[in-house]
């Protein structure tokens, strides 16, 4: 089956919902997966040749937080906040990345590094309370009365509305992942992944190579985070950005798969509905092993994902549609071979 | 073609090259010997911007080359093996040698990269069916395919580190062989690093011989091998089958 048919096929579901009854609380859900979908491809964009970042929370913050701000402060409008916001973050991580890229630093190392930018932008947002509201989070003023505007990019109440942009952001992702993958530069950054000296000994330019899929990579994250606080009206550092957002953003890539163009759309809707279902089920409540010694079951998701995560990576090191894929092919080979 | 003046290199208190100079003519084939740890690696590493020299000079086409990096010495053409293969296990031979093709060169299509990489894995005698894995190759598949990466990007002068390590005799013969005939066709000049000497010294115009990172002889393979200083460095079997081969 044709990848692109499947894309078509539930573009055009994902359209059809509001029409077919589906409003409210599912439809929340579905929104909530598109633009965290759209999230996790910008990721796995460089994740998938090694470049393992644990700084995409980062680049979320960056971009929700600067477009409220600018918003708020200035009543700059996001077609114009989202802009300057996605270009702070294409510095950021120019900044970041260029002296990684040059003096080699790989692996583990680049982990940690980013690692530490997901914390250095929350703590940010922590020291500037009195213009970001701190960890008590931040709301992006409401446009006028009802608020409904295409001028401040706000539909409250109208799920439908941010439907339709959730699925051009989640499609264009997508394009993006594919274009990358028919593209040059994929084979320069697969070797550049496996020796960076060979690469460079063919020609291969491997600090603009990398620094290139870097940057695309933060700009679409960042533009998830954007659209997220422009459809939540509300973010905090630990619900966009953060090692916490960084660390949910690679799990769910893994679990989807890393080097399928859907894969970090199943690792959204897995992760994302496993969530709610847990939240839901269990809530806040506290979980007593014996009369004196209780846990608070907030924690219970993270250890959760933890088993997951340990699990995904030894079975499945391809994720669920990379596995499936895996199967799929084989099938077909066989039936090749035994027509043969 | 190239010129290399008073070329030094030093790692920590050892040096590994010290104030080496030579030069090799268009079409020529240098072959570059000595014994382990001679300085021949260290050499090429800094012709192909993998290591700075501490000092000296080296020019290629009235083009310092000294101070840059490997990937724009690659694009003035210059193209190297390496010793020990090095191939990129998650492409496939043609994806490997097409990346070679596309990045080597400037302003090339992607149709274009694929065709090079068609051209020079024929000249090495490979396969360019798209699909086949790097896996199924043996060592002197993986020497062909360094060669052939090499040739990709379509280079004026040819760095060739010790490709016929690990090859058994025909095998040897056979790469001393398509080394001639890259020449013949391409017109490319070759800077030849070996061991094995007995192979090198039927191919090669011209012969220099390090030791200890100093030039102790160079000239025609029949003047070095009879040179005093290099049959002590080759004491033994060697010096024999250097003048074996020099004869022939």
């Amino acid at each position: 089956m044709n990848n692109n048919y499947i894309i078509g096929l539930l573009t055009l579901i994902l359209l059809s919902l509001p029409f077919i009854g589906v409003t409210g609380y599912p439809l929340h859900i579905v929104i909530t997966i598109l633009i965290w979908s759209f999230a996790y491809t910008g990721w796995s964009i460089m994740g998938r040749f090694g470049l393992v970042s644990l700084g995409h929370g980062a680049f979320m913050a960056m971009g929700g937080y600067i477009t409220a701000l600018l918003w708020n402060y200035y009543g700059l409008t996001p077609w114009i906040g989202i802009p300057i916001a996605l270009i702070l973050t294409a510095f950021l991580a120019i900044i970041v990345g260029y002296p990684c890229f040059k003096f080699r630093i790989i692996g583990h190392y680049f982990a940690l590094v980013t690692l530490a930018l997901s914390e250095v932008v929350r703590q940010v947002i922590i020291a500037t309370r009195d213009y970001t509201g701190g960890s008590l989070g931040y709301t992006p003023e409401p446009h006028g009365e009802g608020g409904w505007s295409i001028y401040a990019l706000q539909f409250p109440d109208d799920r439908t509305a941010f439907l339709f942009i959730a699925v051009f952001i989640w499609i264009i992702g997508i394009l993006i992942w594919k274009y990358i993958d028919n593209s040059m530069s994929r084979y320069a950054l697969e070797a550049i992944s496996e020796d960076e000296d060979a690469s460079a000994a063919v020609g291969v330019k491997v600090t603009r190579e990398k620094l290139k899929i870097t940057v695309i990579s933060a700009l679409i994250t960042a533009f998830a985070g954007a659209l997220y606080c422009q459809y939540q009206m509300f973010i905090s550092p630990d619900t966009i950005g953060g090692v916490g957002i960084s660390l949910q953003i690679v799990f769910a890539v893994v679990v989807g798969g890393i080097y399928s163009a859907l894969g970090p759309t199943v690792g959204a809707i897995i992760t994302l509905l496993l969530a709610e279902i847990l939240r839901i089920s269990i809530g806040t409540a506290r979980v007593c092993v014996t009369d004196d010694f209780c846990l608070n079951a907030s924690g219970f998701p993270l250890f959760i994902y933890g088993i997951m995560l340990i699990v995904f990576i030894i079975f499945l090191p391809k994720g669920i549609v990379g596995s499936l894929m895996d199967f799929f092919k084989n099938n077909s080979s066989k039936k090749i071979k035994t027509e043969n | 073609m190239l010129t290399v003046k008073n070329l030094t290199k030093k790692f920590g208190g050892f040096t590994a090259v010290s104030a080496v100079n030579f030069s090799v003519e268009k079409g020529e084939i240098l072959g570059l010997i000595g014994p382990n740890g001679s300085g021949k690696s260290t050499i090429f590493n800094m012709l192909s911007g993998v290591h700075f020299p501490n000092n000296g000079s080296i020019n290629f086409q009235n083009q310092e080359l000294s101070g840059l990096q490997p990937q724009s010495i690659c694009e003035l053409g210059i193209g190297r093996t390496f010793q020990i293969p090095r191939p990129f296990k998650r492409l496939t031979i043609l994806e490997n040698v097409a990346l070679a093709g596309y990045f080597g060169n400037q302003n090339v299509s992607k149709s274009q990269a694929w065709s090079y990489a068609e051209e020079a894995l024929h000249l090495v005698g490979l396969p360019s069916d798209p699909n086949i894995e790097i896996a199924t190759l043996g060592a002197a598949g993986l020497k062909k395919l360094e060669l052939a990466k090499a040739l990709a990007t379509k280079p004026n002068l040819l760095l060739a580190d010790e490709s016929l390590g690990g090859l058994d005799h025909s095998e040897m013969d056979q790469a001393a062989e398509m080394l001639k005939n890259i020449r013949k066709e391409l017109g490319i000049t070759i800077i030849w690093v070996e061991h094995i000497m007995g192979v090198l010294m039927k191919v090669v115009d011209r012969v220099m011989v390090l030791d200890h990172g100093e030039k102790i002889a160079e000239g025609s393979p029949e003047k070095v091998s009879k040179d005093k200083k290099v049959i002590e460095v080759y004491l033994g079997s060697d010096a024999k089958e250097i003048a074996k081969a020099a004869k022939r």
